[in-house]
């Protein structure tokens, strides 16, 4: 039976998150006091030995990502929080920063201080303005008790836009400009913010840098998966039981979060499928729930964790009903800077609708695959890349759904 | 006018600040008056096509008009699956409009969004982007009935 493990939530209903005393009291700012004592190459090595990889959905070795930035000859860096968690199903950044907003920055200022940067951002979604707040009113805490040093964070709101999860298209956003994402290489480890080696990470990502910093790197590769070791914090939506955020061992299965957990079908129904990891996730049938949920396991059987967000679906769902709304979502957050996303999201969209509506042909069918594969290949970012995910993952395991609607 | 300037003016120093000053505005509209894009565009030393550009991508800022309140209907597919379709003809019909409309008293605007990111409580919807959690049809005019 799976358990909840809290490392980036400990203090969910320990602290008064706008109380940076009560924070201070739990230990609050003494890790970032070691860091400094540590030094700034032994802070990356002991992340990087933590194996801490990133939990936006790239899975990314933090500390790799940070000695980019250090080795990066510049007179400015920056550190970027990514808190545009925009994945349909996902909100655990919100409860991450509702409940334990000091934790998010005192790793944040880890990383600058490892990094050698001033300069910090937050990056938050726009349709989380009372999160804003909260981020303001904890920066303005941290800085009259004068724990952040000569750092600096600034938080920007972003304005409904999905694409600005993408790294570079949020550093096009905290530009001023339309949030559309970056050609690469080079990656923001080189040239990010302004053209500065910039470090990106997710909110979760930060948050875990205090207690390995506190506890060791050895502490935290003990637990969970060992190729993506810690915990993960997951949102269970839809048709199950525990409609809830859960912080667990990444080598907990899909299985013990749905059916432990998450307590399971609501009335009595049966478990059809589940897609992890927002809408650009796959979709799993029972034949593997028992896969662990972490990165890499998830990748070996053609899904992936991403986000976190754990989408049930019960006997009476339409598959291709779903797929249908996912694929009108692609459409619609494509940003349009590059055809293969501008125009294949839109003819998915079109292909999938017709299908679901009893219009679709066989031929459809097969165009549909093809479309997909040239997208998950062609795009230029991650959206247009993963846009026919869905598609392609329900053709695969939930094909008796698709062939009920085809004609011909 | 006059207002519109004041607020351009406290964003037009910060480095990348338009879309913040575009929020500023909102703020105070509810929506980005026509002439707000072209003022910001010289504060900040861009071009008018530009500014219009940032304007118009991002799905939170509406250039032109919009009600006092605005109600945002989460179509995602955790909201999908949990009845959001029957929430929009509850809306509708008690508002008298159609999605992507203000009514006549220019009290109340009816916009889709993707996910607000309240997936514990689906379906959701949001006015003035304070969230309101597993919605039915019946609750509506209850929830409208604050706003009036």
């Amino acid at each position: 039976m799976a358990k909840e493990l809290r490392i980036v939530l400990r203090n969910y209903q320990v602290i008064d998150p706008l109380k940076i005393e009560d924070y201070l009291n739990t230990g609050g700012y003494k890790s970032l006091e070691k860091a400094r004592k540590m030094g700034q190459s032994q802070v990356i090595d002991e992340l990087k030995k933590s194996n801490l990889r990133g939990r936006g959905g790239a899975g990314f070795n933090a500390g790799q990502k940070w000695s980019f930035v250090r080795q990066a000859f510049a007179d400015r860096k920056y550190v970027v929080c990514n808190a545009d968690e925009g994945e349909p199903g996902t909100y655990k950044d919100r409860i991450i920063i509702e409940n334990d907003p000091q934790s998010l920055l005192e790793g944040m200022a880890i990383c600058a201080y490892a990094v050698g940067a001033a300069k910090g951002y937050i990056y938050c979604r726009g349709e989380y303005p009372y999160v804003v707040d909260i981020l303001k009113q904890a920066v303005a805490q941290a800085k009259v008790k004068g724990l952040l040093g000569d750092f600096d964070i600034e938080i920007r709101m972003g304005a409904g836009a999905y694409v600005c999860g993408e790294e570079t298209a949020l550093i096009e956003s905290i530009e001023g400009r339309r949030g559309e994402p970056r050609y690469k290489p080079p990656y923001p480890g080189v040239a990010g913010l302004w053209g500065q080696p910039t470090v990106v990470n997710n909110v979760e990502t930060f948050a875990n840098v205090p207690a390995i910093i506190e506890k060791g790197s050895d502490w935290f590769k003990s637990i969970g998966a060992a190729s993506y070791p810690g915990t993960k914090v997951f949102t269970l939506t839809g048709d199950v039981v525990n409609k809830t955020f859960v912080e667990v061992p990444t080598n907990t299965t899909i299985r013990e979060l749905i059916f432990g957990l998450g307590g399971g079908i609501p009335q009595g129904r049966r478990f059809k499928a589940v897609q992890i990891g927002g809408n650009s996730g796959g979709f799993i049938p029972e034949s593997l729930l028992d896969t662990p949920a972490d990165f890499d396991s998830m990748q070996k059987i053609g899904a992936t964790l991403g986000s976190g967000a754990v989408f049930v679906m019960d006997e009476t769902r339409d598959i291709v009903d779903v797929v249908e709304r996912t694929a009108k979502f692609f459409e619609h957050e494509s940003c349009g800077k590059c055809a293969p996303c501008r125009e294949g999201t839109m003819r998915v969209h079109e292909i999938v609708e017709k299908i679901n509506h009893g219009k679709g042909t066989s031929r459809d069918m097969a165009l549909l695959e093809r479309l997909g594969r040239v997208m998950s290949a062609a795009c230029l970012c991650g959206l247009g890349q993963a846009a026919p995910t869905p598609v392609l993952t329900t053709m695969q395991h939930f094909m008796a759904d698709y062939q009920a609607k085809v004609t011909g | 006018m006059a207002e519109i300037n004041s607020i351009i003016k406290q964003y037009k120093g910060l480095p990348g600040g338009l879309i913040e000053c575009y929020h500023a505005i909102q703020q105070e509209f509810n929506f980005i008056p026509e002439e707000a894009i072209t003022e910001a565009a010289k504060a900040f030393a861009i071009p008018a096509a530009e500014a219009y550009g940032v304007a118009t991508f991002y799905y939170y800022f509406k250039i032109g008009g919009r009600g006092r309140y605005v109600i945002r209907l989460c179509e995602s597919s955790p909201c999908h699956i949990a009845g959001a379709a029957e929430v929009v003809a509850a809306l509708a019909k008690e508002l008298g409009i159609k999605m992507g409309e203000t009514t006549p008293d220019g009290r109340f605007t009816l916009e889709y969004t993707e996910c607000v990111g309240q997936c514990q409580a689906t379906p959701v919807i949001t006015v003035n982007s304070r969230p309101f959690g597993d919605i039915t049809a019946d609750q509506i005019p209850g929830i409208l009935s604050q706003f009036r």
